[in-house]
C-alpha cells in the first residue's frame, strides 16, 4: 500500500481536532486516517505539541476490512480488543470487522511516527484513546456518509450508517464501506462530529471476546521469544552477580567443547554462550570458568540501603502536598497515631524471561523483541551500534508480561552487544535466575508518618514523609520536577477522605548497587498499602469499625464511599467468622479510578496466611469492556497476593539472593482466592484498571491479619513468624 | 547423536546430545515454539507437554529418556477430546491474559481431564498447582476446568 497524497484539505477550527487527525487516500481505493493519539501520562504533552507526529492508523479498504494500527501493545490487558471496540462503536461497524495489526516493521511511513510514541504502562491505553478513537470513527463515519449521499445526490442527514454500510432509506439504497472509501478520502474533513451518547452504545459497555485469545490457547500466538528468523543462533548469558561489577578473565575451554556452542562472546560486565540451541548454550554457560571483580559494590547487604532510607526520613524533603497546618493541628490532637511502614525490592518475574533477537548487518539492524516501549528499544540498539535510529527495524512481538519490567530496554541494549559480535541473527534468552537477578526492581520505600486524632477519633492532622527512588527521575527525567514525580506520590496525596491538615514530603533516595523500574501498580504499590493500613491504624486506635471509619471520612467523595459501601454489602462486612479468621477493607483513587477490596484471611496457629476470599468493588468510569475490567482486577489482585505473601528481593555480598521460583515465590492455583468483582455503572471517562487491584489489596488483607489476631503489619511481605501463636 | 522422535503423529530426527532437553528440541531444533520456556526447573509447567497421555515437564526431560514414547504437544493438543474441550472452555471463559503460561496450562488440565473425567477441586488443585500464570487467571482455569468436565463426552 502506498500513500497517494496527504490530507491538506482539513479546515480551519476546531483545534483540538485538528491536531489529532489527519485524512488521506491509499492507492488501493481506501481510506487512510492518521491519529495522533495523546497518552494520559504527562509526557503525552510533548506529543500534542504543534507538530503532526500520527501514532495511529485507521485504514478503510476497498474490501470493506478496517485496519486498525495502534502505539499500544498486547501483553494481557485486553488493549488489543478494547481499542478497536471504541472505533467499531462510532464506526458503526462489527467488532469483526476491525483487524489489528503490529506496528508494521519495513513501511517507513508507519515506522518512524509509531516508534516516536513512548510506551503502553501506567493504565493509560484507554484513557489516552478514550475520545480521539470515538472521534476518529465518527469521523470516518461521517465521510463515509457524505460519500454515499453525494453518489445519491440526496442530503447526508437523510442516510444512516449500520454494519459497515451506508442506508438511505427513503430510496431504500445502500452501498457498503468498501465501496464508498476511495470517495470518502476526497471529501472535506467534518469541521466537528456529534458521539454518540452512552445509552446508544452497542459495544461499549458490552463483553467482547478478546481478539488475541484463540492464538493463545492453540500454540500459535508468538512472543518477542519465538521469535526466529532464518539461521538464528541462540545465546545466554551470565552478567555480574553485583551489580556494577566487570568481568576478569574466562576460561571458555570446556564451553566451547559442548556439543552444540559456536562462540564465547566477552563483554565488559558479562559473557554469552552463543549456540545452536539453548540446551547446549546453558551447558557451555554451566562449563565456563568465569572470575569477576565485583567493583564498588561487593559488599553491599538490603539493611545498608534501609538504613540510609530511615535516616533519610528524618530530614525535610520536598512537599508533595500540603494543606492547612499539619504540625499546629497535631500540636493539639487528643490522640497521636505514630509508625513507620516499608515495603521491600521486589522483581517483576514476567513468565516470559528477557529476550530479544538481534541481527546486526553492515547496513542496518533489525530486532525482534516484546516491549512495552518501541521507540526505546529502537535508540537502544541505535545507540550500541552508533548508527541513525532509522536504521533499526523493530519487530514487536506479544508480550508475556510486561508489569513494566518490558517498559526498559537494558535487554535490547545487552542484546546488540552481543549480536555485534556475532555473524548472524542471535536471539539472547535469559535464564530465569538471570532474569531474577538481573531484573530492575520495585523500590524499597521508607515510610514515618504520624496523624493527630481529636477527641471523637476523627483525623485532625496527618504527617507523612517517605524516602525511596523515583523510577521517573531516571525514566524521564523532565517529569521529575523540585524533587517530585507524579508517580511517586500518586496514592500518598490527594486521598478520597476529609483530613483538614495534610502534609506529605518526599525524599528521594536511590539506593547503590541496585537498578530500580517501574512495577504494576507503581507508586500505589507502596502509598496505597501505607496510607490505608494507617486508616485502618487510626479506625482501631478509635474503636471503630474500619468501613464505618471511613465512611465517615467520604463527605467529598460520593464516588469511593458507592464502592465501599457496595464492597462491605457484598462481602457480608460485620458478620462472624471462625477464630482466626478476619475481614480486612481498602480503598483508593488511583488510575482514575476509585476501588474497593474486602478480603478473608485465615491464619494458622503457626502463623501461615491464607486468603480465603476477595471482594472487588470497581467504579472506573465507562467500561469499554466489562470483561476484561474483571480480568484484570481479578489479575491485580492476585499479584497483589503474591507480594503480600512472598514478594521480596534481598541483596547479600551485593547480589540478589533470590534465583528462580522456588526462592522467589509466586501465588499458585492451590493458594488463589476466588475473587469477586462487582462494577459501579459509570458514564464518567473511563478510569484505569489493570493496575489497581494490585495495590489496594495488601493493605486489605494485612487489615483482615489485624482483625483476626490483632497483630498490625508495617512491614511487607508477610512474616508468618510475627503471626505465630505461642 | 541422531535420536527418532514421535511428536503430535509425526517421526522427526534430531540430531543433538542426549542429554539435551525435549524443550530446546521442541522449541529452537523444530521450531514448534508453542511449547514456553519459564524457569528450566519444573518449577512454573510452562514447558508442559504430554509423553504418552502424561504430563511431563519438557525442561527437564532428557531427550534420551524418551525412546519410542509418544510426544503431544500444545500444537496438537485440540485433536484430543480432552484437548478440545478444554480449549474450548478456556476460549469460552476467555481464560488468557498474556497467554505465554497457558500452553502449559491446557496441557496439565488436559492430561487432569483425560484421566479424571470429573475432578473435584481438590483433583484440580493437585493437577494444576504446578502452573504458574503470573497473570493470576487462576479463577478462570479453574472455573473453565469445571466447564470443561461438565460438556459431556
Amino acid at each position: 500500500m502506498t500513500l497517494t497524497h496527504t490530507g491538506s484539505n482539513r479546515p480551519a477550527g476546531d483545534l483540538s481536532r485538528r491536531s489529532f487527525l489527519r485524512t488521506s487516500a491509499v492507492a488501493s481505493g481506501g481510506l487512510l486516517l492518521s491519529l495522533s493519539l495523546p497518552f494520559a501520562s504527562r509526557e503525552s504533552e510533548a506529543a500534542s505539541s504543534d507538530s503532526f507526529e500520527p501514532n495511529a492508523f485507521i485504514r478503510i479498504g476497498g474490501d470493506g476490512q478496517i485496519v486498525l494500527t495502534m502505539p499500544y501493545v498486547e501483553m494481557g490487558q485486553g488493549t488489543y480488543t478494547s481499542i478497536p471496540m471504541l472505533i467499531a462503536e462510532e464506526l458503526e461497524v462489527d467488532l469483526k470487522q476491525v483487524r489489528l495489526e503490529h506496528a508494521p516493521p519495513n513501511e517507513k511511513l508507519y515506522m518512524n511516527p509509531l516508534l516516536g510514541v513512548q510506551a503502553t504502562g501506567n493504565s493509560n491505553a484507554i484513557r489516552g484513546a478514550w475520545q480521539p478513537l470515538r472521534k476518529a470513527g465518527a469521523t470516518a463515519r461521517t465521510m463515509l456518509v457524505a460519500a454515499a449521499a453525494k453518489r445519491w445526490d440526496v442530503d447526508p442527514s437523510s442516510c444512516r450508517a449500520q454494519n459497515g454500510e451506508v442506508h438511505h432509506q427513503a430510496s431504500g439504497r445502500s452501498l457498503g464501506y468498501g465501496a464508498l472509501a476511495a470517495d470518502a478520502a476526497r471529501m472535506p474533513v467534518p469541521e466537528s462530529v456529534t458521539l454518540k451518547k452512552p445509552a446508544d452504545f452497542q459495544l461499549i459497555g458490552t463483553p467482547a471476546k478478546r481478539l488475541d485469545t484463540p492464538a493463545k490457547v492453540n500454540g500459535t500466538a508468538i512472543y518477542g521469544i519465538d521469535a526466529r528468523p532464518p539461521g538464528v543462533k541462540i545465546a545466554t548469558l551470565a552478567q555480574s552477580p553485583v551489580f556494577g561489577g566487570r568481568l576478569k578473565r574466562v576460561d571458555d575451554a570446556a564451553a566451547k567443547a559442548v556439543n552444540g556452542v559456536r562462540q564465547i562472546v566477552r563483554l565488559d560486565d558479562a559473557v554469552a554462550v552463543v549456540a545452536d540451541h539453548m540446551g547446549a548454550a546453558k551447558k557451555g554457560l554451566a562449563a565456563l570458568k568465569i572470575e569477576w571483580d565485583d567493583g564498588p559494590h561487593a559488599r553491599l547487604a538490603t539493611g545498608d540501603i534501609v538504613r540510609e532510607l530511615e535516616s533519610a526520613t528524618t530530614k525535610p524533603g520536598a512537599v508533595a502536598q500540603n494543606v492547612g497546618d499539619a504540625d499546629k493541628a497535631m500540636a493539639g490532637a487528643a490522640t497521636k497515631v505514630e509508625a513507620i511502614y516499608q515495603v521491600p525490592f521486589l522483581a517483576h518475574a514476567t513468565m516470559e524471561p528477557m529476550n530479544c533477537t538481534v541481527d546486526v548487518r553492515q547496513d542496518g539492524c533489525e530486532i525482534w523483541v516484546g516491549s512495552q516501549a518501541l521507540a526505546r528499544a529502537q535508540t537502544a540498539a541505535a545507540k550500541v551500534l552508533g548508527l541513525p535510529p532509522e536504521k533499526v527495524i523493530v519487530h514487536n512481538h506479544l508480550i508475556g508480561g510486561g508489569f513494566g519490567r518490558r517498559l526498559d530496554v537494558d535487554g535490547v541494549t545487552r542484546a546488540v552487544e552481543i549480536a555485534k559480535q556475532v555473524n548472524a541473527p542471535v536471539k539472547v534468552v535469559w535464564t530465569r535466575e538471570e532474569d531474577i537477578q538481573h531484573d530492575m526492581y520495585r523500590p524499597y520505600w521508607f515510610d514515618r508518618i504520624s496523624v493527630g486524632l481529636d477527641k471523637a477519633g476523627k483525623p485532625v492532622a496527618w504527617n507523612n514523609r517517605f524516602a525511596g527512588s523515583s523510577v521517573i527521575a531516571r525514566w524521564l527525567p523532565p517529569a521529575f520536577n523540585k524533587g517530585l514525580d507524579p508517580d511517586t506520590t500518586e496514592g500518598a496525596i490527594d486521598l478520597v477522605y476529609d483530613i483538614p491538615n495534610f502534609h506529605v514530603e518526599y525524599v528521594r533516595v536511590e539506593p547503590p548497587g541496585i537498578p530500580t523500574a517501574f512495577w504494576r501498580s507503581v507508586g500505589p504499590s507502596h502509598n496505597v498499602f501505607v496510607t490505608e493500613s494507617v486508616i485502618d491504624e487510626l479506625a482501631a486506635a478509635a474503636k471503630q469499625d474500619p468501613v464505618e471509619y471511613r465512611r465517615a471520612l467520604l463527605g467529598k467523595s460520593p464516588r469511593a464511599k458507592a464502592v465501599l459501601e457496595l464492597a462491605a454489602a457484598k462481602a457480608g462486612w460485620g458478620q462472624p467468622l471462625p477464630k482466626g479468621s478476619g475481614r480486612g477493607v481498602s480503598l483508593q483513587f488511583v488510575f482514575g479510578s476509585y476501588l474497593a477490596q474486602v478480603a478473608e484471611v485465615e491464619v494458622a496457629k503457626d502463623g501461615a496466611v491464607r486468603v480465603r476470599r476477595v471482594v472487588c468493588a470497581m467504579d472506573c468510569g465507562t467500561v469499554v469492556n466489562p470483561d476484561t475490567v474483571r480480568a484484570q482486577i481479578q489479575s491485580g489482585t492476585n499479584f497483589g497476593v503474591t507480594a503480600a505473601l512472598y514478594g521480596e528481593i534481598t541483596l547479600k555480598d551485593g547480589r540478589v539472593e533470590q534465583t528462580n521460583f522456588d526462592t522467589y515465590q509466586m501465588l499458585r492455583l492451590n493458594e488463589a482466592p476466588p475473587i469477586e468483582v462487582h462494577i459501579v455503572q459509570s458514564s464518567e471517562p473511563p478510569g484505569g484498571m489493570g493496575e489497581t487491584g494490585t495495590s489496594g489489596i495488601v493493605p486489605a488483607i494485612s487489615n483482615a491479619i489485624f482483625a483476626a489476631t490483632g497483630k498490625r503489619l508495617r512491614k511487607m511481605p508477610i512474616d508468618p513468624a510475627l503471626l505465630k501463636q505461642t | 547423536m541422531a535420536f527418532q522422535l514421535t511428536i503430535n503423529g509425526d517421526r522427526h530426527s534430531v540430531d543433538v546430545d542426549g542429554d539435551t532437553q525435549l524443550l530446546w528440541v521442541l522449541r529452537d531444533v523444530l521450531g514448534m515454539t508453542g511449547t514456553k520456556f519459564g524457569c528450566g526447573m519444573a518449577l512454573c509447567g510452562a514447558c508442559t507437554v504430554h509423553v504418552e497421555g502424561s504430563p511431563v515437564r519438557s525442561c527437564i526431560t532428557s531427550v534420551d529418556s524418551i525412546g519410542d514414547s509418544k510426544i503431544t504437544t500444545i500444537e496438537a493438543i485440540g485433536q484430543t477430546p480432552a484437548g478440545k474441550k478444554i480449549q474450548e472452555a478456556w476460549l469460552d471463559r476467555e481464560v488468557p491474559q498474556c497467554g505465554y503460561c497457558q500452553s502449559g496450562q491446557i496441557m496439565s488440565a488436559s492430561a487432569l481431564l483425560a484421566s479424571n473425567p470429573h475432578p473435584s477441586d481438590s483433583d484440580i488443585e493437585d493437577a494444576m498447582s504446578g502452573n504458574i500464570c503470573r497473570c493470576g487467571t487462576y479463577v478462570r482455569i479453574r472455573e473453565a476446568i469445571k466447564q470443561a468436565a461438565q460438556s459431556g463426552g
